[in-house]
């Protein structure tokens, strides 16, 4: 960390910091350069980021340690999911992350118009990837697969049972032996599967909007000419929080859809 | 030390003291001022502090006797409930990081502010949010299923438990931004020459909070949400009709709960740090030692939460693991513990109220301490488990440990915050009060529980009466201590000296500016040449 340029005298009490009507960044007073702004910011948001991995942390071990015990239940519940939706929605994601990763450049080359677009462009990919959800979550909220004391769907218990008759004993954890012994357990635990399905994709949707949200954001301060080459932090910041948003979606995707 | 000229030390902040700066309600609600912060979160944690308070005092009642002595068992339940929410997520949690932390921490490094100043007024708004959140149950119902929110009991009782999880989580945010901005606030606004290694302990001791504040509390937020997910939705994923396993839920909970332990006691350590080596007038003794210990602390606690679990069906072999990984805990405690000894050792000791505080938390931190190695064992914690020696236990650690060096660090930065002294011996009377009424309310519960009383429980054999009342009696006690503290604090506002910028002789930082301090904490961005306790 250098030191130099020290500011010793103190103008003023305004923590006000932005771009002036000529393009030029102030810096927040209690830096004392935008360099330095720049890179406290920078460590505040991948510091926020780690608490988003963690808190999905926590779904993804539950996951894994059910997953472990009761195969079954998942290798079934996957299979009635779409994966033709699951991997549009994925190739969505990834252009909305291109996307996003333009419209930072374009902020930082000043080609704002363009920046414009490319923010667009990603809350539109965003609006497209809630529009499959929609539809995936009507039509299991239809067939009935809403989880716990909403599960009516009569189709996943058979099947369920049925696969188990088709695997060999020995590959089936002993918890699932006791479940699968006992037919009015076993359709209890049947929706433990889209317990995770709409825990995990319901909270990774929220992470969707929030991020559009955020996005359309940044894009009416780009509008309105207040990033430049010398200030993009808040571009830059979203930015990351959006891919971390597509990242986890990145292990949602086999985890739920592709595990059958 | 610093190289501020003497006419910059003494001199009064006049208008320009961040008190008066700035004038009316609004300015106060709108402010980024790291200190008007930290002011704001003392007036709500104070009175959360109040509202617990008093629900310990209504819980020791209703112990008074066996069988109903005030309210029913229904009312008892919500009383315990309230009490635990209370004091460990509204009033414990935050208390020494977002109310000294925000204060001290930037000027201790020679900040202007924190790193994020807006960040930081928004953590007090989600604050708030989260504990009116879970506040306004008190009105609507109440809970009962005490502040660990067990399933499957969580997911069936008809209480309101959705609204105090969402409060939980909500504050949990507010203590992860807080955490995330000190951690930023370390890195990046330390003034020219404030090495790493010049930090004053308070500061090493709040970074360590933070790390465990960031990497622990989102675990927590899943959970509480799972728990929400599960009454509203029954997701079924801790719901054992539904497949799923109540043990995951503690799992899940002590991953986070037993590192928020240390998120309440190591900015606790830090404070004491400061106090031993002010009032020994004595250079801290292992400086570096003191300051890797909250780390080595921090480190160790994400490995040990198994030992909350020892009879609730986790194998035998993760129990034993359990038990040996919580006995290194031990180790750096110890070391911080006999650094502060050694600091001591032929100092010029003041035994001012602060001080007192000081040597308060490390008697009863030690007795929290040490018992906590019996509940770590595992044979013996098969007996112990769920009675009253664990209530005991975490007293001593939360009350005996956290709330003394809270009083403690209260008394000694007032001046700093506030401009005015407090009555010296108001505080030591309030000591002696505090101090014997807590060891005559928790050292009887170490023996109900030896002799087998099962703690939350809202009746008792009647061989155990005795105690219930010596401990009661004591609650009454620690009462009238805090209210001394508080006639202490209002006398100082009315009728206070006014305080020097340096009252106690510190070394470091915040007592080289005036008291009040400055809007901006310093004239002139100091410039540190030296380690933060260079006395002899």
């Amino acid at each position: 960390m250098s030191i130099a340029n020290i500011e010793t005298k103190h103008e003023g009490g305004h923590h006000g910091f932005g771009v002036d009507e000529h393009g030029h960044f102030h810096h927040a007073h209690h830096f004392k350069d935008a360099h330095h702004q720049y890179e406290s910011s920078k460590q505040g948001i991948w510091l926020f980021m780690v608490t988003e991995i963690l808190m999905f942390g926590g779904l993804f071990v539950a996951y894994a340690i059910y997953k472990s015990l009761y195969a079954p239940i998942f290798h079934v519940g996957s299979s009635f999911l779409d994966v033709k939706w699951g991997s549009v929605n994925t190739v969505i994601l990834i252009t909305s992350s291109f996307t996003m990763a333009l419209g930072i450049y374009y902020n930082q080359t000043n080609q704002f118009q363009k920046a414009v677009v490319s923010l667009a462009l990603t809350i539109l990919c965003a609006l497209g990837f809630m529009g499959i959800k929609y539809i995936e979550y009507s039509h299991k909220i239809h067939d009935g697969l809403l989880p716990g004391k909403f599960f009516t769907n009569k189709e996943f218990p058979k099947k369920l049972s049925e696969y188990i008759k088709k695997m060999e004993p020995e590959d089936l954890s002993p918890q699932m032996k006791e479940i699968a012994s006992n037919p009015k357990r076993l359709e209890k635990a049947a929706p433990l599967y889209f317990g995770f399905y709409f825990a995990m994709t319901g909270l990774h949707g929220l992470h969707v909007v929030i991020g559009a949200c955020l996005i359309f954001w940044v894009m009416v301060k780009t509008h309105r000419r207040r990033f430049s080459s010398e200030y993009y932090t808040p571009v830059e910041g979203v930015g990351i929080f959006w891919h971390i948003v597509d990242l986890i979606w990145i292990y949602l995707f086999p985890l739920l859809y592709l595990v059958g | 030390m610093f190289t501020l000229t003497q006419a910059e030390q003494i001199q009064d902040a006049g208008e320009k003291n961040y008190l008066v700066h700035e004038k009316g309600l609004w300015s106060w609600l709108t402010t980024v001022d790291h200190k008007r912060i930290a002011i704001m979160y003392m007036i709500a944690v104070l009175t959360f502090f109040l509202i617990g308070g008093i629900f310990a005092l209504l819980i020791r009642l209703e112990l008074f006797t066996p069988g109903q002595t005030i309210v029913s068992p229904d009312t008892y339940n919500k009383f315990m409930t309230f009490h635990g929410a209370i004091m460990v997520f509204m009033v414990i949690i935050p208390a020494i990081p977002a109310i000294f932390g925000n204060f001290v921490l930037p000027i201790m490094l020679g900040a202007k502010d924190v790193a994020f100043p807006r960040l930081n007024l928004a953590s007090w708004y989600i604050f708030m949010i989260g504990a009116i959140l879970a506040a306004s149950t008190l009105f609507l119902g109440g809970v009962d299923t005490g502040w660990t929110f067990y399933t499957p009991y969580s997911i069936s009782t008809s209480t309101n438990v959705v609204l105090t999880v969402l409060g939980a989580f909500t504050m949990g945010m507010a203590s992860i931004l807080t955490g995330l901005n000190f951690v930023v606030t370390i890195h990046k606004l330390r003034a020219p020459g404030q090495t790493m290694s010049r930090i004053p302990l308070f500061v090493w001791a709040i970074y360590a909070t933070s790390i465990i504040q960031i990497l622990a509390t989102p675990v927590l937020g899943i959970t509480l949400l799972l728990i929400a997910a599960e009454r509203i939705l029954g997701v079924g994923i801790f719901d054992p009709t539904l497949g799923g396993d109540p043990v995951l839920f503690q799992h899940f909970f002590w991953f986070y709960s037993h590192p928020a332990v240390y998120i309440m006691v190591l900015p606790a350590m830090g404070i004491i740090s400061e106090l031993i080596t002010t009032f020994s007038r004595k250079t801290i003794f292992g400086y570096t030692a003191i300051a890797y210990s909250s780390f080595a602390i921090a480190g160790v606690s994400f490995i040990v939460w198994g030992h909350h679990m020892y009879v609730s069906g986790q194998s035998e072999f993760a129990g034993k693991l359990f038990s040996v990984l919580t006995m290194l805990v031990g180790v750096p405690t110890a070391i911080k513990l006999f650094n502060w000894i050694a600091t001591m050792y032929k100092g010029s000791i003041r035994l001012d109220a602060p001080m007192l505080y000081a040597i308060g938390f490390m008697f009863l931190f030690t007795i929290g301490g040490l018992t906590g190695i019996f509940l770590a064992s595992l044979g013996m914690d098969v007996h112990f488990h769920d009675t009253y020696f664990v209530v005991a236990h975490f007293h001593y650690v939360m009350v005996g440990g956290t709330l003394m060096a809270f009083t403690g660090g209260l008394l000694y930065w007032f001046p700093k915050m506030f401009g005015k002294m407090t009555s010296d011996t108001l505080g030591r009377i309030s000591w002696v009060f505090v101090f014997t009424g807590f060891n005559v309310t928790f050292f009887p519960q170490f023996i109900l529980g030896a002799m087998g009383m099962p703690r939350r429980y809202y009746d008792y054999l009647p061989e155990y009466t005795s105690l219930n009342q010596i401990s009661t009696v004591g609650s009454w006690l620690i009462g009238l201590g805090f209210v001394i503290v508080l006639i202490a604090i209002i006398k100082a506002f009315i009728s206070g000296e006014k305080a020097s910028a340096n009252p106690w002789g510190g070394k470091t930082l915040e007592w080289k500016t005036a008291s009040p301090p400055h809007y901006e904490n310093f004239e002139t961005t100091p410039v540190v040449t030296e380690g933060p306790y260079e006395y002899r």
